[in-house]
């Protein structure tokens, strides 16, 4: 683990953030040249959104793969982070522009009336103060008690997508229920960890 | 019980038959296009008679509607059932048709088929997930196949199951759904000339993942009414269960009428998107009974459609 440490170490973020937005680079080709199958708006709305939960995945897995197996991803979380958000308001735009097509009337009452664009729209606001303190001037502003604080709605924003997603499928599917059964996990894991450390004090 | 359906269209409004069958050939010819396959001879086309009852919308490509469904026994994926439906055998095939009716029995397909007026009905189909799609079906009226069978007077509603044969249905081994496919239909409505039992599209057999080889449309109604690979028939005369009605009582009614005044719980159904318009389409208002609101609204008088939604 040591070693794949040390040469995690050499690996610049900035790599992360080129390869993780090749993914939608490749997407935006497949949409204008046929790729998406017949139904490409729904095929792009469903694919960024599904990228974005993977990323808010791999987010939560650092501290447990730390924690766990001394594999330190931490300087790649920020990346991992952004990207996360990046597919989110992709996802979100997609919807308001190809999906709904800007009607508002129905935009609104898609987000008051209907449970899982609620949820869903819910995890973005929570998204938004994560992504605009990203950085390392509002960590030195905030205090890295209080930012620390803050980014733990992370996890508030992670349930609210992995339920968006189980909430929208029509009857039980089973791939939703993976993501949800994830992040649940991941989360629990922080749970007894948590208590560990308490009990040790 | 005669229900019988008026129109104000004459006999001049049918399209001459050079013409349609010239029409038919273009239409083969853009969904072989639409394939990227070199189709079969013309020769396997199945002979239709065009219908009043086609809509004059631009219908969907046959790679459009053969690549795009929803048919869980195959997998919950919009592409699944293109990719897995290959493996089901439609051929033999029969019908059980039973309940109440004077001459019970296990039809054979082919039987059904021999005393059946194939026509090509173009109709809209609206799903309750707010896409549509334009469908040239080749069917017959369903209820010259209940004519035939017999309707004993108790009999109400006609209920259909769909093939149960998890080795070729692979999604069958899951339980997203309670299998098999259930679906049901006022003895009204099942009598209405809209409602066919369709056997092909775009002048060929219909592929597997449609449906094969028999499947019913229901034009106004949303499309997980229209059951596919119908395997039986039942005249009863109680309201049967159907599948989406029993997952979500309050998100999917017995009836499941199109109607743009009635939200799904979870999402609007006010507009809808034509699949194969293009990534900047514009949304479409959905009409109430997708458009068959002349031929079919006076079925519902005096109902209240919220609450029978």
């Amino acid at each position: 683990m040591q070693r794949i440490n040390a040469v995690l170490k050499r690996v610049p973020t900035l790599s992360l953030y080129i390869a993780g937005v090749v993914p939608l680079i490749w997407l935006v080709v497949l949409l204008f040249t046929g790729g998406l199958g017949v139904d490409p708006v729904k095929a792009l709305e469903h694919r960024v959104g599904k990228i974005g939960l993977q990323f808010m995945i791999a987010v939560l897995a650092v501290t447990p793969l730390r924690r766990f197996f001394g594999l330190n991803l931490i300087k790649f979380r920020r990346a991992l982070g952004l990207l996360t958000f990046l597919y989110i308001v992709v996802h979100l735009a997609v919807w308001l522009a190809l999906d709904i097509q800007f009607y508002w009337a129905e935009i609104w009452a898609d987000i008051l009336k209907r449970p899982y664009i609620t949820i869903g729209m819910t995890g973005f606001v929570l998204m938004l103060p994560l992504a605009v303190t990203s950085n390392n001037a509002s960590i030195k502003r905030m205090g890295p008690a209080g930012w620390k604080m803050l980014h733990k709605l992370t996890y508030l924003a992670a349930l609210a997508g992995a339920l968006h997603y189980v909430w929208l499928v029509k009857g039980w599917q089973y791939e939703p229920l993976v993501y949800m059964g994830g992040i649940i996990l991941l989360l629990g894991l922080r749970i007894r960890v948590n208590r560990k450390r308490a009990a040790r004090i | 019980m005669a229900y019988r359906f008026k129109t104000d269209l004459k006999w001049s409004a049918v399209t001459p038959k050079t013409d349609y069958l010239n029409r038919r050939q273009l239409l083969a010819g853009a969904g072989a296009v639409g394939l990227g396959v070199t189709a079969g001879p013309a020769a396997a086309q199945i002979a239709a008679m065009s219908s009043v009852y086609s809509t004059d919308n631009e219908p969907n490509t046959l790679e459009e509607i053969s690549s795009y469904n929803n048919f869980y026994e195959f997998g919950t994926g919009k592409g699944d059932p293109a990719k897995h439906a290959h493996q089901l055998t439609t051929d033999p095939w029969s019908v059980k048709i039973d309940g109440l009716v004077d001459k019970p029995g296990s039809y054979d397909l082919a039987d059904i088929l021999k005393g059946a007026d194939l026509e090509e009905r173009i109709y809209r189909l609206r799903c309750v997930e707010t896409w549509s799609m334009v469908v040239p079906w080749i069917g017959f009226e369903l209820a010259t196949l209940l004519n035939r069978v017999g309707v004993q007077s108790g009999a109400k509603y006609v209920a259909f199951e769909t093939l149960v044969r998890p080795e070729e249905m692979p999604y069958q081994n899951s339980r997203v759904l309670d299998w098999p496919y259930i679906e049901g239909l006022r003895l009204d409505e099942a009598m209405n000339p809209l409602t066919i039992m369709a056997t092909g599209l775009y002048g060929e057999a219909l592929p597997n993942q449609n449906g094969a080889p028999l499947r019913l449309v229901v034009p106004w109604k949303y499309g997980f009414k229209s059951i596919k690979s119908i395997v039986r028939i039942s005249l009863v005369d109680e309201m049967p269960p159907t599948t989406w009605n029993n997952i979500g009582p309050d998100e999917y009614g017995f009836y499941s009428n199109v109607n743009p005044e009635v939200s799904h719980p979870r999402w609007s159904q006010s507009s809808e998107r034509r699949i194969g318009g293009g990534i900047f389409a514009r949304r479409r208002p959905t009409l109430p009974f997708n458009g068959y609101g002349d031929e079919v609204a006076s079925l519902y008088d005096g109902m209240d459609l919220r609450k029978h939604f």
